[in-house]
């Protein structure tokens, strides 16, 4: 690497503060780092760490109530205390962005080529025809097949994927001495995430460009990243090479958040005895069909899936977005009807249930849904949420539920004192004991948890199933754990299913599944989870390209 | 020894508290006894209902016949005393002897009297009770019907919303002055409850989309597959989990609906078909002598005065009853509050 020169990007002394409520909040404190061309820099910390708000302030692009003070030199112009058309110039230019949600960076109602064309012709003085050139050029380097005719396309016309790559190519548009990437593949299934890694290394190699990557995902850093800066609550606890964080972290955090990364076959296969007699859950042939609306044709989101869970058995079921996991777990306590097929939960055939019959059977059920924010209600204090169940099902009633819900409150690890709270008053993985807290507080028999910690940081996530496998080793509860995280179903599960479009392609032991897996979709999925390790992650990906 | 017992009890108790498990309702109402502007407005209200009601009396019963229970004023709406002073001017004063000489009193007349001698006081106590009568009927009714149509059209949705919206869409294309003039004909002899009541049954239209609207976007959230899965009934989920989370759309809709349904009343009372001489309503007192404004300026500045003084009780409490409902709106800090912590924080 080029790293003789003069760096793109030196930051020294840099400081970002809001002004909320009459007091000035830190959320970058006395940062100094500089990155050279060709270079990653990544930088990693929690949510609230100050990650992004210190890169968007870099080129002034945070709300009015910010403040920037220090020193941001890019190719030596300074960016601090300048006139804003001054910055504007580097904005684009030298200094380009790739956002998180493709969706919401692109303009819905533009096609992507016009995009492109635009940012070409705000910086250039050239043609139309000479910058839809340029255009096709810029979509075919970013690897989008048929770049003329994507050219005409609408951002919702391509897969996210490929939207990620039309908002690359929109950056690279101007050659930028400095690519700025907030959690650029956080939106994005492995196997697409492990192509846009793939993509921004090679582009990072051709152009020469710095590239500053924000992530919270250990295992993309370790992919891509020369050196670390690690980040919490606005302070840079440590910076360093790649090599040196993973493998000599000296912060006492970031050890810690290391620790908290689960690793892909790392934990040792918990020893339990399950009777395969009579099974709490078992789908049969399974087809779900969401029905025509309007012009939108039905639409088969599942079918043909058969498995049973086991009393006190964890089953982890795997698959991309999109893949109809989700679906699966809702038509399992009868939230979606089934087309064909026959579902018998604790017993009961449920294909058929009227609602009077579903309610008997949902006491034996409990749903931990995937986002904590949504699935409590916002007007109901979290008391309430937790002993509604108890209430419905005429188990308890005045003292007596209020006696429970403190011991459910217990049994998550949240204070008593927090029930008069609303779920809004709570943080994210808060929210999300409460939601354990309601879905176990029948001591129900299945437990279906749907994707209950894609919402939270590492470290939360790592509390969080702790808890989880602590509740039920205590309660011995089967589980359908629904996830796109192989590594955290790997944490978990006894069995494993993984889905591919609506199909149920592999079903198994733990074991089998993630070390001798026989399905060809399988063996992707699992090679495309990034390890947090830079040397291990560099075999694999050899290895892939295969 | 007693001592720390009790002390120790206290403490416990404290505690109690705290962790004491508080229903949505309980916090609601605990919210809303906090809020101090629709606290005044409630009680402000309660006395003009209670004034207005004593003073005036009450007839009950059918028009030509009614059991009449006499109020405390000593004129009665209908009486045409003899004209006092030179332009029957009010006689209340509340400037003291000693600046203007006349003294405070109430005298004959406070309000003072009309063109052809009627107390204006009683008038326009009759108005009141007129038009708070109307205000709260229509309100109720309206905010009832919409509240509980628009739920279950958005909440079913299918053939039920179909027919639900349609029959609004019918409502809404004949316009309720028509509707207004037409009641008013058939049964304006059964007096100003019954109109009211039937101008209820039509203005709860805009409410029901707008409801139906909210419950569309809230019945696709997880915490109501939550609830569903806890156990919960599709009455339960209405009127627990979706309704308390649509209640700022339906207080703000329902109070300009009251403020409405005023105006609607004097409107229909100018086209002669709603509360019809000699009874009167405060928007009727106020259009039958908006010309003598500058000679008799009484006459539009007392029936205006409950005008607003209500309309303004209904909409603060209604600022009060949605900020108790959303548990995002905290008490705001008071400016003293932030100077002293202002202050502390400087020392340390």
């Amino acid at each position: 690497m080029s790293q003789g020169n003069e760096p793109v990007l030196k930051v020294s002394g840099y400081n970002v503060e809001f002004w909320v409520d009459g007091v000035w909040y830190p959320a970058a404190i006395d940062m100094n780092y500089e990155v050279a061309a060709g270079e990653v820099l990544a930088i990693v910390g929690e949510s609230g760490s100050g990650k992004s708000s210190s890169q968007m302030g870099l080129m002034s692009l945070l709300a009015s109530n910010a403040r920037v003070t220090g020193s941001v030199k890019v190719r030596g112009n300074e960016m601090v205390g300048v006139p804003i058309n001054q910055v504007r110039k580097f904005r684009g230019r030298e200094v380009a962005y790739i956002f998180q949600e493709p969706m919401t960076a692109l303009n819905p109602v533009y096609t992507i080529g016009f995009q492109i064309v635009e940012a070409l012709k705000n910086h250039y003085t050239i043609s139309n025809k000479e910058a839809k050139k340029r255009a096709i050029e810029l979509l075919a380097l970013v690897e989008i097949p048929s770049p003329e005719k994507s050219f005409d396309k609408y951002p919702h016309q391509l897969s996210g994927g490929q939207r990620q790559r039309a908002m690359i190519a929109q950056s690279l548009s101007c050659d930028p001495g400095l690519l700025i990437a907030d959690e650029p593949t956080t939106a994005l299934d492995v196997t697409v995430q492990a192509e846009i890694l793939d993509l921004m290394r090679n582009l990072k190699d051709k152009l020469n460009s710095a590239v500053v990557l924000i992530t919270h995902d250990m295992g993309v850093v370790a992919d891509l990243a020369d050196r670390i800066l690690v980040m919490k609550d606005g302070y840079t606890v440590e910076q360093g090479t790649s090599d040196q964080i993973f493998n000599n972290p000296q912060h006492p955090y970031t050890q810690a958040l290391l620790a908290s990364v689960p690793k892909l076959g790392s934990t040792a296969v918990r020893a339990v005895t399950i009777q395969r007699t009579e099974a709490v859950l078992s789908l049969r042939d399974v087809e779900i069909t969401y029905p025509k609306r309007g012009r939108v044709p039905a639409f088969t989101a599942a079918s043909g899936v058969s498995f049973d869970i086991y009393p006190g058995e964890i089953l982890g079921l795997v698959g991309e977005s999109g893949s109809g996991k989700t679906t699966v777990g809702r038509a399992a306590i009868g939230l979606l009807p089934i087309s064909k097929g026959s579902i018998n939960l604790v017993g009961k055939d449920i294909s058929n249930a009227s609602q009077r019959q579903l309610r008997e059977v949902r006491q034996h059920t409990g749903i931990v849904f995937q986002d904590p924010g949504s699935s409590l209600n916002p007007r109901l204090p979290i008391g309430e949420s937790i002993g509604e169940p108890l209430l419905l099902a005429g188990k308890a009633k005045g003292d007596d539920l209020n006696k429970m819900v403190e011991d459910l409150l217990d049994s998550v690890e949240l204070p008593r004192s927090y029930r008069n709270r609303y779920p809004h008053e709570l943080s994210g993985g808060q929210r999300q004991r409460v939601g354990i807290a309601r879905a176990l507080s029948l001591r129900p028999d299945l437990l279906i948890a749907d994707e209950p910690t894609s919402a939270l940081d590492v470290s939360v996530q790592a509390r969080f199933l702790d808890l989880l496998l602590e509740l039920q080793d205590e309660l011995k509860f089967a589980c359908l754990f629904i996830s796109h995280d192989l590594a955290v179903v790997d944490m978990l599960a006894h069995r494993i299913a993984v889905m591919e479009r609506g199909k149920l392609v592999e079903i198994g032991d733990r074991d089998q599944i993630l070390k001798n897996p026989q399905e060809e979709y399988t063996k992707k999925l699992i090679s495309a989870v990034p390890v947090p390790d830079p040397a291990e992650q560099k075999l694999r990906r050899l290895a892939r390209k295969g | 020894m007693n001592l720390d017992n009790e002390a120790k009890g206290s403490e416990d108790s404290l505690e109690q508290r705290e962790t004491a498990g508080l229903s949505q309702g309980q916090i609601v109402l605990r919210r809303f006894v906090r809020h101090r502007a629709a606290m005044i407005s409630l009680f402000v209200l309660v006395f003009i209902i209670l004034f207005v009601f004593t003073a005036g009396g009450l007839a009950l019963g059918n028009t030509e016949n009614p059991i009449r229970i006499m109020g405390w004023w000593q004129w009665d709406f209908t009486d045409l005393p003899p004209l006092q002073g030179v332009m029957g001017e009010p006689t209340l004063d509340i400037i003291p002897e000693f600046i203007d000489g006349t003294g405070m009193q109430i005298g004959e007349h406070p309000f003072g009297q009309d063109s052809i001698g009627q107390d204006y006081f009683s008038l326009v106590i009759r108005g009141a009770q007129q038009s708070i009568t109307v205000m709260f009927i229509i309100g109720a009714v309206a905010a009832f019907l919409g509240t509980v149509m628009g739920a279950i059209s958005g909440f079913f949705g299918k053939w039920i919303d179909q027919l639900i919206m349609r029959f609004v869409d019918l409502i809404i294309t004949i316009p309720t002055l028509i509707i207004g003039a037409v009641i008013g004909i058939q049964i304006g002899n059964l007096g100003v409850f019954f109109l009211a009541l039937f101008l209820g049954l039509v203005s709860w239209t805009g409410l029901s989309r707008l409801v139906r609207g909210e419950f569309l976007t809230l019945r696709e959230r997880e915490f109501v597959d939550a609830a569903r899965v806890a156990g919960a009934s599709n009455l339960r989920i209405i009127f627990k989990h979706i309704l308390p989370n649509a209640i700022g759309v339906v207080i703000v809709s329902v109070t300009l609906l009251m403020s409405g349904a005023i105006l609607l009343e004097t409107a229909l009372s100018y086209l002669g078909f709603g509360v019809v001489a000699p009874d009167t309503s405060l928007g009727a007192l106020i259009s039958a002598n908006q010309d003598a404004f500058t000679v008799y300026p009484w006459l539009f500045w007392w029936p205006g005065l409950f005008i607003v003084t209500i309309a303004l009780c209904i909409n603060f409490i209604g600022d009060g009853l949605r900020d108790a409902f959303d548990p995002r709106q905290k008490r705001r800090i008071s400016r003293k509050d932030r100077t002293e912590a202002r202050a502390l924080k400087k020392q340390s």
